[in-house]
């Protein structure tokens, strides 16, 4: 693929996000909107009368037109304001800074594992098909997918870190104080997260290296006179290639997304956790804006597996 | 199982088979597909082999290179390739022979290309497999090998995709690939089939000068007699999974011997004669689970007698031919050009 089509891949990506982006951060919006509770009343506070709540509603506008507020925030995102917590003061912006490298060690971490672990199963399972190998693998596998990481978030804490007391149970430290103290808390997290991501990966790469192995040109490669090393690890990979860079960037996605349950578990300072707390309180600044640092993610993630897939295969994003 | 009839040793034999038996485990048991298959290929011979589909010779094709499934697979009988039997000779001899000394083409070149690999690096890889030479040669070797096979603008074609060539093209690719290592057989599967019949005569006469330029073998199987009788010298017909006539070209064509052989040389179309039905075989092939007793096409000739329910052997015919049919000598059956 030259220059030329990357470019086209990103231009049409990027054109396709902003729709999304509005539409996520305006459907997240109406939700808050909807659901019962007033920031203000918290904000008030206890025995507060209904001037002074009517006052608050006033100086954060509270009080003006749902579509107002919404173009309000939007006017503002779009330059790169992306206002303050109603509740701690706090810019919106410096909130997910702090929360977001947490959650980015996790989902990498996590990311990491799966395919480090996923692969060499997969290919093992695929290249000895119906054996104990291949029965074993797909049983993990299948368990992998099975267990909720929730339960086993909780499952990883009782046994590592209360009885074995291998791994702390809880918090985090800054990746940029101390990244060794960081890699560490992240790993029982990440294991919790990595388990269903292990067995996605498995199974696709047994799969498709199972069709790509019994496909003709494999044969013709075996008529050529290859060896079968050959044949795997550069050709068989290769192929494979196109269908591992769709899962993982999904699986990337779905970590993302799993943060909020896991962080909660380990009371991670993520952006799981943010959210959570941010939307308990209807504290909609800081949840529009995790909401949309979380779509930009998203939309990046797909944009790096797109060109990645259009590297590997050249049949594709022409 | 004995063969009634050897082949006059005179030329100087290449490959020689033996009571190839063909048989895969599925689940309703094991599957007899050919038996008794034997024939031998001189250097620098043309083979044609035909038959109707499911006859059998595709996987006889395959076979030599030991290229069916491996775990329901059983081959017998001895494939003597230049001394080393290829049915079991070591996976690392066999590696040595396929693509160095055996080249093969199949028929639809699209899906026997790798798609996301260039076609250049497909040729000179099989030439890294066999030769200790580097990556600049091998692609210098392989572009010379895309101009030889007829692709304009070589240095060019070597960094493009399979599915940015025309099928053509892409069978051209093929044969240079396979043709690199410049092998003493190349068997080349239906390699005409899925393209234009313009196409179809340029790949056969390039497949021809190849084989007449550097005295190399060609095991061609076809459906297409027209195609056997445009490039090859000697013609073997396979019915059911056994062979039931080896002869030359030239006299298969003209007095075939054995009445499958003659049906299928009268359901050749003719231009010349502009009959509204051709005449076609009765009945189908049948199923590898349903062989008849004695001669298996016995139920479809139209020359059947008492006695061809026997079981039947190949026979030694004049002219060096072989035939497994007894009745041979007392039937004056039609060729292509009567």
């Amino acid at each position: 693929m030259g220059s030329h089509g990357a470019l086209k891949v990103v231009g049409r990506r990027l054109l396709q996000a902003a729709p999304v982006i509005v539409l996520a951060t305006f459907i997240v919006f109406a939700l808050l909107k909807l659901l019962p509770g007033d920031v203000a009343v918290t904000l008030a506070g206890d025995n507060a009368s209904e001037e002074r709540i009517a006052e608050i509603r006033r100086v954060y506008g509270l009080d003006r037109p749902f579509l107002a507020q919404y173009g309000a925030w939007l006017w503002n995102a779009l330059h790169f304001d992306l206002s303050r917590s109603l509740l701690s003061g706090e810019q919106v912006l410096t909130s997910i800074l702090r929360c977001f490298p947490n959650t980015l060690l996790i989902v990498g971490m996590a990311l990491t594992l799966a395919l480090a672990t996923g692969i060499p199963l997969g290919v093992a399972a695929a290249t000895r098909p119906d054996s104990f190998i291949d029965r074993t693998v797909m049983a993990i596998a299948s368990l992998g997918i099975a267990v909720p990481n929730f339960w086993l978030a909780m499952i990883l804490v009782s046994v590592f870190a209360l009885k074995w007391n291998l791994f702390p149970a809880t918090g985090t430290t800054a990746f940029s104080k101390s990244p060794t103290d960081a890699i560490y808390h992240a790993t029982l997290p990440a294991l919790a997260l990595a388990a269903g991501g292990m067995a996605e990966v498995a199974r696709q790469v047994r799969g498709s290296l199972l069709d790509i192995l019994s496909s003709q040109h494999v044969r013709t490669l075996h008529a050529k006179g290859l060896s079968p090393q050959i044949i795997l690890w550069k050709h068989g990979l290769k192929n494979v290639g196109v269908n591992l860079l769709t899962v993982t960037s999904l699986l990337a996605n779905r970590m993302l997304a799993a943060t909020v349950v896991v962080e909660a578990v380990f009371a991670i300072p993520g952006m799981g956790n943010l959210i959570v707390h941010a939307a308990i309180q209807r504290d909609f600044p800081v949840v529009q804006g995790v909401v949309l640092a979380m779509v930009i993610v998203v939309i990046l993630v797909n944009l790096i597996a797109d060109l990645l897939c259009a590297v590997v295969d050249p049949r594709v994003g022409r | 199982m004995s063969h009634a009839a050897t082949m006059p040793p005179a030329r100087q034999t290449l490959l020689d088979v033996r009571n190839l038996g063909i048989s895969f485990a599925t689940a309703a048991g094991r599957l007899q597909a050919t038996r008794d298959v034997s024939f031998s290929v001189a250097r620098g011979e043309r083979i044609g082999v035909v038959g109707e589909s499911g006859c059998g010779k595709t996987i006889t094709g395959l076979s030599l290179l030991r290229l069916l499934p491996q775990t329901i697979t059983t081959i017998d009988g001895r494939l003597d390739f230049d001394g080393v039997d290829l049915a079991t000779c070591t996976p690392k001899q066999l590696r040595d022979i396929r693509g160095r000394r055996i080249g093969m083409i199949f028929q639809e070149p699209m899906s026997a290309l790798d798609p996301v690999f260039t076609v250049g690096e497909q040729i000179a890889e099989s030439l890294r497999a066999h030769r200790n030479i580097g990556k600049r040669e091998a692609r210098d070797r392989a572009i010379a090998a895309l101009n030889a096979v007829g692709i304009a603008a070589p240095e060019r074609r070597y960094d493009e995709y399979p599915h940015q060539l025309s099928g053509g093209m892409r069978q051209r690719v093929m044969i240079a690939g396979a043709m690199i290592c410049s092998p003493q057989l190349l068997i080349a599967d239906e390699p005409t089939t899925a393209l234009d019949v313009t196409v179809q005569a340029q790949i056969l006469e390039l497949l021809r000068d190849l084989s007449e330029g550097s005295h190399m073998a060609l095991l061609f199987i076809t459906h297409d007699l027209g195609v056997v009788a445009e490039t090859c010298t000697r013609m073997l017909t396979m019915y059911a999974g056994e062979i039931i006539e080896d002869a030359p070209v030239d006299l298969a064509l003209e007095k075939p011997l054995h009445p499958y052989t003659s049906g299928l040389l009268r359901a050749l179309p003719r231009l010349s004669a502009r009959r509204s039905a051709l005449p076609s075989i009765p009945g189908r092939v049948p199923p590898l689970t349903q062989m008849p007793q004695g001669c298996r096409f016995r139920p479809r000739c139209a020359y059947a007698r008492a006695g061809c329910e026997a079981e039947q052997q190949m026979r030694a015919a004049p002219d060096g031919r072989r035939v497994r049919c007894w009745r041979f000598e007392t039937l004056d059956l039609p060729g292509a050009t009567a």
